[in-house]
């Protein structure tokens, strides 16, 4: 692959219909560069996991993903509340998340936790008030 | 097991445009928490859930779950049947709850998706 390929959505914000849109573009487009069916699927549970957290939290934000040779990495950037405590928010089963979120099947406590044992790299930044920015690298030979 | 035999013991009515012949289901993974069935659910699942709105369809799209069965008679939104026939996903319908359906399919040989445990502190 030469040059790396580039994909970057503007996430709405509480809009449930169309959630989860830009990671099945992500999934389907490392699919089609032929990248292997498990690290797909890890792919796609980080990219899914972070759009919900962006629709239910953050009212919106940016998705993007840059696929290069040996990885993907996936950034979801927000203008939204920020995290107070990002150690207890990495807990599983604790949840912020609103009622509507609940009835969609989400808010469960597994979002971020998921994100960071799907990915080989993590890194999550929170300004209260500013917002946050997820980084999530996923190297496609290991 | 093939879906189309599978149907028939849930007494399902069933929603799509493949057949259901060809399609194998060793496993079965039964949660209402979507995010969950993100953490814990392994590729290749029947996904059998009481709730019927379009976020489910999104979530088997991620993990290549090759159908859903929709329990106690709930009848999905219609955004859910058309984004599930737009990705080739079979929806399957059963008047059985959620315990029913499990007991069914797990006496007739279908597997529980595999679990991970969870990691010590």
């Amino acid at each position: 692959m030469a040059a790396p390929v580039c994909m970057e959505y503007r996430i709405e914000g509480n809009n449930f219909m169309v959630a989860g849109t830009a990671s099945n573009n992500i999934k389907n487009t490392l699919k089609m560069l032929g990248i292997q069916s498990d690290v797909c699927r890890r792919a796609a549970v980080i990219a899914y996991e972070a759009e919900i957290n962006l629709v239910i939290h953050a009212n919106g934000g940016m998705l993007k993903a840059v696929i290069s040779e040996d990885r993907l990495e996936i950034t979801a950037e927000d203008e939204g509340p920020g995290i107070p405590d990002i150690e207890q928010a990495m807990t599983e089963g604790y949840t912020t998340a609103s009622n509507q979120a609940r009835e969609m099947g989400f808010g469960a406590g597994m979002g971020l936790p998921n994100i960071k044992r799907n990915s080989d790299i993590f890194e999550i930044e929170s300004t209260l008030g500013k917002g946050t920015v997820l980084r999530s690298t996923v190297f496609f030979n290991k | 097991m093939n879906l189309k035999e599978l149907a028939g013991i849930i007494n399902a009515e069933v929603i799509s445009d493949v057949d259901l012949g060809e399609i194998n289901i060793p496993y079965a993974y039964a949660c209402d928490l979507m995010s969950d069935v993100l953490a814990f659910c392994s590729p290749g699942s029947l996904l059998l859930t009481g709730l019927t709105n379009i976020q489910i369809v999104r979530t088997a799209q991620m993990l290549d779950l090759p159908a859903i069965v929709f329990v106690r008679g709930k009848i999905p939104l219609e955004e859910t049947v058309t984004l599930a026939r737009e990705s080739g996903i079979p929806v399957l319908l059963s008047k059985f709850s959620l315990y029913e359906v499990c007991g069914k399919l797990y006496a007739a040989g279908v597997k529980p998706s595999y679990v991970p445990q969870p990691r010590e502190a």
